[in-house]
């Protein structure tokens, strides 16, 4: 099921491109605001929603888990690397979900890292260990999401922040309704469901939330080995 | 069509058709290990098109074992039919098949086919031997690092293997794609403009290896827009211009057809005149006209047999000839003979 040539050649590829790394530092910046929070003397209760919320989960993770997302499969479609890949006899779950391993692994770890330790800061483990399940239940959804993106549009990144930017960041909070269709909905709920001390709140149930991120993973999923099934090379014909 | 169609179900003389396999049954071999072979690929009907764009017109084509140019200009539509023949495009109307099974949707037919594709890009953070060995083990070869050893020194590039493909020449990068494409040892290996950026050592040892696969029975189709490189290494050509199929068959014959085509000639001489009055008693002459500003132009019927007869002509008139220009010479007017023909 998983491909492990495949997982080695997707991890140097992503760690051989600039636009991944730079990001890397990203997640350094929850836990910047929550020791500069800390220190001015805010409460978890006060700064929690805020920076783990409104930057943890509603920037670091979606920016990180769109980047990795798309780039693990896309780029190589991209650059035209990816034929080495696809002209094997491989059947074609078998790349789709060794490149989503790689894309969750390295987002989880990228972006939780930053979340456990901000929500250790304050005080409290359990939060940490909550932000961190929930970093990875979203980086889980978001990774399908923006990989079955980069298979079905030319301009992944483009159509993943309108996603992130209009429809969680904009619409869930007007309507919402909507906020049962939002990845970052989910990835707060799981949080809220372990750390049970109201630091962070979600409107969406955890049992909604898993089902929903299961959902979301599995659709995505079985939605790009279908389109990577079909998979076309194009461009200039002579 | 002036070729004889039946050359395209015919396999190259002294080579074998036979023992068809299915893709995707057996553990491949090393590359050179033994031979090989006796896949064949049927394109029946083929059409693909882009919107109101027509890239290919029903061709219908049988690869069979050996060599096999794909010729035509740029923008013929090679390229579209190669990725159709390799599973990467589906045809809008038509099948592919390869020993009967459909290529596209079908990721099994890679066991038996290998691709060196015109776009595709190799990894430039990898070596040569990191990048062949990675298709090794993506083939799921029982032994690949011999695998990959095999295939590097079939290209000639055991020396460079180590360094990064990103410090390659493009000759070099063609070579290890080519070396990636047959560590499995296909049966069929499909080529687009496999030349490209080589120089000519490296060319000539790629025409050998190519030659030597088709030798041991593999089925290879390279394409290119040059006569010269279909000349050199293949017997069986398939002309396509304009996306159809415009000749199919024996490079000789298709070769003898292009000779024996109405040329025009630009000729400046010693005397025009003298030499437009004899060359007019000539059979392959047409039609001569006197350019006001000298020279003259001759249009003749038959290529070949003028080119032979001009020379005898002005030695026996005494007209000194100074120039001979073919004012149609490019590949493209010999593709268009071919498919008005």
């Amino acid at each position: 099921m998983i491909n492990l040539t495949i997982v080695r050649l997707t991890l140097r590829g992503l760690f051989g491109r600039r636009r991944f790394l730079l990001l890397l530092p990203l997640p350094a910046l929850v836990v910047g605001m929550a020791l500069l929070a800390d220190l001015l003397g805010a409460t978890p209760d006060e700064w929690g929603q805020p920076v783990l919320v409104g930057l943890g989960f509603a920037a670091v993770l979606p920016v990180l888990a769109l980047i990795v997302g798309a780039s693990v499969l896309g780029s190589e479609i991209d650059d035209g690397t990816a034929v080495h890949i696809l002209a094997k006899p491989l059947p074609r779950r078998e790349i789709v979900l060794s490149k989503l391993l790689v894309a969750v692994v390295v987002t989880t770890l990228a972006a939780g890292t930053g979340m456990l330790l901000a929500g250790l800061v304050s005080g409290s483990g359990r939060l940490g260990i909550a932000v961190l399940a929930g970093t990875a239940v979203g980086a889980l959804a978001y990774c399908a999401l923006f990989l079955a993106l980069s298979l079905l549009t030319r301009r992944p990144v483009l159509v993943g922040l309108v996603y992130v930017l209009v429809w969680e960041g904009l619409l869930t909070n007007l309507v919402s309704g909507t906020r049962v269709l939002s990845i970052q909905h989910y990835a707060v709920s799981v949080a809220e469901r372990i750390d049970g001390s109201g630091v962070v709140t979600s409107t969406v149930s955890a049992p909604v939330a898993l089902a929903m991120a299961v959902a979301v993973t599995v659709g995505a999923t079985l939605l790009a080995v279908d389109r990577l099934r079909s998979f076309s090379l194009t461009g200039d014909t002579s | 069509m002036s070729v004889s169609e039946a050359n395209e179900r015919r396999p190259p003389a002294g080579r074998s058709a036979g023992g068809a396999e299915q893709p995707g049954r057996q553990p491949a071999p090393a590359p050179g290990s033994d031979r090989r072979g006796g896949s064949s690929v049927e394109l029946t009907g083929v059409s693909r098109w882009y919107g109101n764009v027509v890239a290919v017109n029903d061709v219908t084509m049988a690869l069979r074992p050996g060599v096999t140019g794909l010729l035509g200009p740029n923008g013929a539509g090679k390229t579209t039919l190669l990725h159709m023949m390799s599973g990467f495009l589906a045809p809008s109307r038509g099948t592919v098949t390869l020993d009967g099974t459909p290529v596209w949707r079908h990721p099994p037919v890679y066991r038996t086919l290998g691709l060196v594709s015109e776009r595709e890009a190799v990894p430039g953070f990898l070596t040569g031997h990191e990048f062949v060995l990675s298709g090794a083990r993506l083939h799921k070869l029982p032994a690949p690092r011999a695998a990959a050893r095999r295939a590097v020194e079939m290209v000639d590039l055991v020396e460079a293997q180590h360094r990064r493909v990103g410090t390659y020449s493009k000759g070099m990068r063609q070579r290890i794609r080519v070396a990636a494409a047959l560590v499995h040892d296909p049966a069929v290996l499909l080529l687009d403009e496999p030349f490209n950026g080589m120089d000519p050592r490296q060319r000539l040892h790629m025409m050998e290896v190519l030659h030597q696969l088709g030798e041991d029975g593999r089925t290879v189709l390279f394409s290119s827009h040059i006569l010269e490189e279909v000349a050199q290494l293949s017997g069986i050509v398939q002309v396509i211009v304009a996306g159809r199929l415009a000749a199919s068959g024996d490079y000789r014959t298709i070769r003898r057809l292009m000779t024996h085509r109405p040329h025009v000639f630009t000729i400046h001489s010693s005397d025009d005149r003298r030499l437009a009055v004899a060359l007019l008693a000539k059979e392959p002459v047409v039609g001569v006209e006197l350019d006001p500003a000298g020279g003259l132009t001759v249009r003749t019927s038959d290529y070949g047999t003028f080119t032979r007869a001009l020379p005898a002509v002005a030695v026996s008139e005494g007209v000194r000839v100074t120039r001979v220009l073919p004012t149609d010479e490019s590949l493209e007017s010999v593709f268009s003979y071919l498919v008005a023909s």
